[in-house]
């Protein structure tokens, strides 16, 4: 059974069941919550570990783990936090890796709101778009490019509301406040197809890849558990439980 | 100073907020409170406790049924729209609303507390001088509560500026609308600009800090002489 | 006339009276103290919501609960004098004045600010905050607060009950002074005798809830029957008129109703001048005989009315009658034996010592 620690704010009262050898504390990328859901029961099965997982923005766990969060691994939502970190000595060498790479998807749980070519957003007639807080987020950033790319910037600017990550701007769109948003394509995928609503893949020409990079902390250098873990992600199995969330890998 | 100008206007929206709310606060919390200090009622309470409810409540909790509440399909948001008002979430409007709720008990409580200190006796004497009961409200009960309706303005507006989870709800973080300070410094946090974040997260420790003082050297001057 | 009929339950004490109290002077509501004086006050304030009855203040109707009439109290044209004044707090001294004088129509206004702050004697005082106040200070400015609104009836309870003897005194001469000179009926809750004895015309005796005595303040206090007469205390009002004075020996001679004579010791006052004398049970002493070689001043002649027990089993409570005014004795009942003392009896009252009263 996983122990599943819902939301960074829970993270910290997780700490005191971590006292196990057996246990790996992974901290996860919200965008990247469910694949995660459904990757512990192989691997603790395949291993006999337990995942202990805290999920959370990538910025905020950069912050924790520099000053002294005890996470093993570190699933983040893009590459240059990762590369921040190992730049800055606090990972395991060598470990830094590519897990997946995100998927920019135009959405609205309103079935036909949005077309197969995202034509809705030159027609603007909806009040709010949600994107992810594109400063912090990946996903945020990718978004501004797809728009930048359209050359929509200047005249959506005023209907533009920011989640504080994808998720919340995910939440926006699904409770109806925003009728459409840029969300991660994992959020609204499972079993290859669009769970609910209609959405716009949007071409992976018009934003940089969102590198999601994986590392191995320095504190668990040796750490047999967080290595296996790692071994986990990279195994046919794996993958593909992670491309039916909607992700592709390198 | 690294702060930018979206950092001013941070700070700028934060104090209109907390002005608003707190002006708004006063003028609804004067009566719960009354009621609240006065009624002999079965609902006391059941109200004292829906006023509290914010105290003890995670501010994401607040800010995820006003979320749903003021949305497209939730009965505030339905409400709204009949009047042609639109819909709250990502306006300020919609923070001043949550803002409200959210900073309630603040304004009431001490409120509350200073209209039981004041007691029936000076409302009998001013009935016995002909006041109606309005009249002894304005001339006998609120001067008699002024240390109440400091505290209780400093605590709402400051709880107010101090507010993050329901503004990150319902917000939207949308510049010179939404954005306020507490949120700018988590995005500050976020983006790694630890620089700029050390400086309005500094600021908010010396603004709580002068709001308190200001509260205790206000409590010790509440004897009439 | 007042026509007070109230009725008040509690959990543990219930008011229950029915009163005709005259329209002018000072009615005593007088008892010990949770014997519901306060309350009466309070309903006829209407500070009472929960109280029922019916209540007419000289022809007007303030409360009838049977035709759901309630006049509330801002609405009634009373002072009320609150046991330890009630002044408020953030308002000077002459900002507590002007509250209730403000609200009053100009026109209604039968009592001068200038008068009412003479009469109380508080002049120096206008400018200061209550919390610099004397007890006796901030009981005169709730009393000329309650003037001020030029009520139709005054209402005062125990106003002088938070003081020590000496402001007591310093304050008792201001409440004479507004009997004698404001014709303004009052209302007057004590516990103390002597204030009673000072002050009254009219003297209500509440016990438990209930009015148990109403009547005028000297017959009231001269009946055996009531439990005012078991005590200690026990004693006579007399009402009298200064008929001379002796210069060579300091006594002041009061004649009362029918032509009988009281002596005492005391600075002359002008002749004709009406007093009150009070006379308590346990200075006055009996004998058979008129008898002679005694340094008691006044020895008069009297008759035996009633004999009636008292809270001392060893003593008895003789009632005697002065030419039509009431006395009382309270003798050893080993005395009474001794003397055969039986009603219609003439018997010599020697009067140890009597009290002026103002």
């Amino acid at each position: 059974m996983i122990k599943k620690a819902l939301g960074f704010t829970f993270a910290l009262a997780a700490l005191p069941f971590m006292a196990n050898a057996d246990d790996i504390q992974v901290a996860v990328a919200s965008n990247f919550t469910a694949p995660v859901q459904a990757l512990a029961p192989g691997f603790e099965k395949a291993t006999g570990h337990t995942l202990v997982a805290s999920f959370g923005a990538t910025g905020q766990f950069y912050a924790q783990i520099k000053n002294g969060a005890p996470f093993q691994v570190f699933l983040a939502a893009d590459d240059s936090t990762p590369a921040k970190l190992e730049s800055e000595g606090e990972i395991a060498p060598g470990s830094r890796f590519t897990y997946a790479i995100g998927k920019l998807a135009l959405w609205s749980p309103k079935d036909d709101y949005v077309d197969e070519k995202g034509d809705v957003l030159k027609q603007n007639t909806f009040a709010h778009l949600s994107i992810a807080n594109p400063k912090t987020a990946p996903y945020g950033l990718a978004a501004t490019q797809t728009l930048e790319k359209l050359g929509l910037t200047e005249m959506l600017k005023g209907k533009i509301v920011e989640g504080t990550n994808i998720t919340q701007a995910f939440q926006f769109v699904s409770s109806g406040n925003a009728e459409l948003g840029f969300v991660a394509l994992s959020q609204i995928f499972k079993d290859g197809q669009v769970t609910e609503g209609a959405a716009w893949m949007v071409p992976e020409d018009m934003y940089d890849p969102i590198r999601q990079d994986a590392v191995i902390l320095k504190g668990a250098a040796n750490d047999a558990a967080a290595k296996a873990f790692v071994d986990y992600l990279k195994t046919p199995e794996a993958a593909k439980i992670i491309e039916s969330f909607g992700y592709t890998l390198e | 100073m690294p702060l930018t100008s979206a950092d001013f206007a941070a700070i700028r929206l934060t104090l209109e907020l907390a002005t608003v709310t707190t002006l708004i606060l006063l003028v609804i919390g004067t009566p719960i409170a009354w009621w609240l200090s006065r009624t002999q009622s079965w609902f006391k309470g059941p109200v004292g406790a829906i006023v509290a409810l914010p105290l003890v409540l995670p501010p994401t909790v607040i800010g995820f049924y006003l979320l749903v509440a003021m949305g497209p399909n939730g009965f505030v948001g339905q409400f709204t729209e009949s009047l042609g008002l639109g819909r709250l979430p990502f306006s300020f409007a919609g923070l001043v609303v949550g803002s409200v709720i959210y900073s309630l008990p603040f304004v009431v409580q001490p409120l509350q507390n200073a209209f039981d200190a004041i007691g029936p006796r000076p409302l009998e004497a001013a009935a016995t001088l002909r006041a109606s009961p309005l009249d002894c409200f304005f001339t006998v009960v609120l001067p008699l509560a002024k240390p109440g309706f400091i505290t209780a303005s400093i605590l709402g507006f400051a709880h107010t500026v101090g507010e993050f989870g329901v503004v990150l709800m319902i917000g939207g973080n949308i510049p010179e609308k939404t954005r306020v300070v507490s949120v700018q410094i988590f995005d500050h946090v976020e983006a790694m600009e630890y620089a700029q974040a050390h400086w309005l997260a500094g600021g908010m420790v010396v603004f709580s800090f002068v709001v308190l003082l200001a509260l205790y050297a206000s409590r010790r001057r509440t004897t009439w002489s | 006339m007042i026509e007070a009929n109230f009725f008040l339950g509690w959990d543990a004490f219930d008011l229950a009276v029915e009163l005709r109290l005259p329209g002018s002077g000072v009615t005593a509501l007088f008892g010990p103290s949770g014997s519901g004086k306060t309350t009466l006050l309070r309903c006829i304030a209407g500070l009472e919501a929960r109280s029922q009855g019916q209540l007419t203040v000289n022809g007007e109707r303030w409360q009838d609960s049977a035709s759901g009439l309630f006049v509330p109290p801002h609405k009634r044209p009373i002072g009320y004098v609150f046991q330890d004044a009630n002044l408020f707090p953030h308002l000077t001294v002459a900002k507590n004045l002007a509250y209730g004088q403000k609200r009053v129509d100009a026109r209604e206004r039968r009592i001068a600010q200038d008068h009412a702050i003479e009469l109380l004697g508080i002049t120096h005082l206008l400018e200061r905050m209550p919390n610099r106040l004397s007890g006796g200070e901030r009981q005169r400015v709730g009393i000329a607060r309650a003037l001020l609104t030029s009520p139709r009836l005054l209402l005062m309870d125990e106003p002088l009950a938070a003081l020590d003897y000496k402001r007591k005194m310093e304050i008792l001469p201001y409440l004479e002074r507004l009997h004698d000179e404001l014709d303004i009926p009052i209302l007057y809750v004590s516990h103390a005798p002597d204030e009673v004895v000072r002050l009254a015309d009219h003297l209500v005796l509440m016990e438990s809830g209930r009015a148990i005595a109403s009547g005028e303040t000297s017959e009231t206090l001269a009946r055996t029957d009531l439990p005012l007469a078991l005590s200690e205390d026990a004693g006579v009002l007399i009402k009298g008129r200064v008929t001379g004075h002796d210069a060579a020996y300091g006594l002041l001679s009061v004649a009362f109703d029918h032509g009988q004579t009281l002596r005492l010791a005391h600075p002359p006052r002008a002749i004709g001048e009406p007093l009150r004398i009070r006379v308590q049970a346990r200075d006055v002493s009996l004998s058979l005989e008129r008898p002679t070689g005694s340094s008691v001043l006044n020895i008069i002649p009297a008759r035996v009315m009633t004999v009636a027990e008292t809270d001392n089993p060893a003593h008895r409570l003789v009632r005697l009658d002065v030419a039509g005014t009431a006395l009382l004795a309270r003798i050893t009942r080993y005395s009474l034996e001794q003397l055969g003392l039986c009603r219609d009896m003439q018997v010599w009252a020697q009067i140890k010592s009597v009290a002026l009263l103002g």
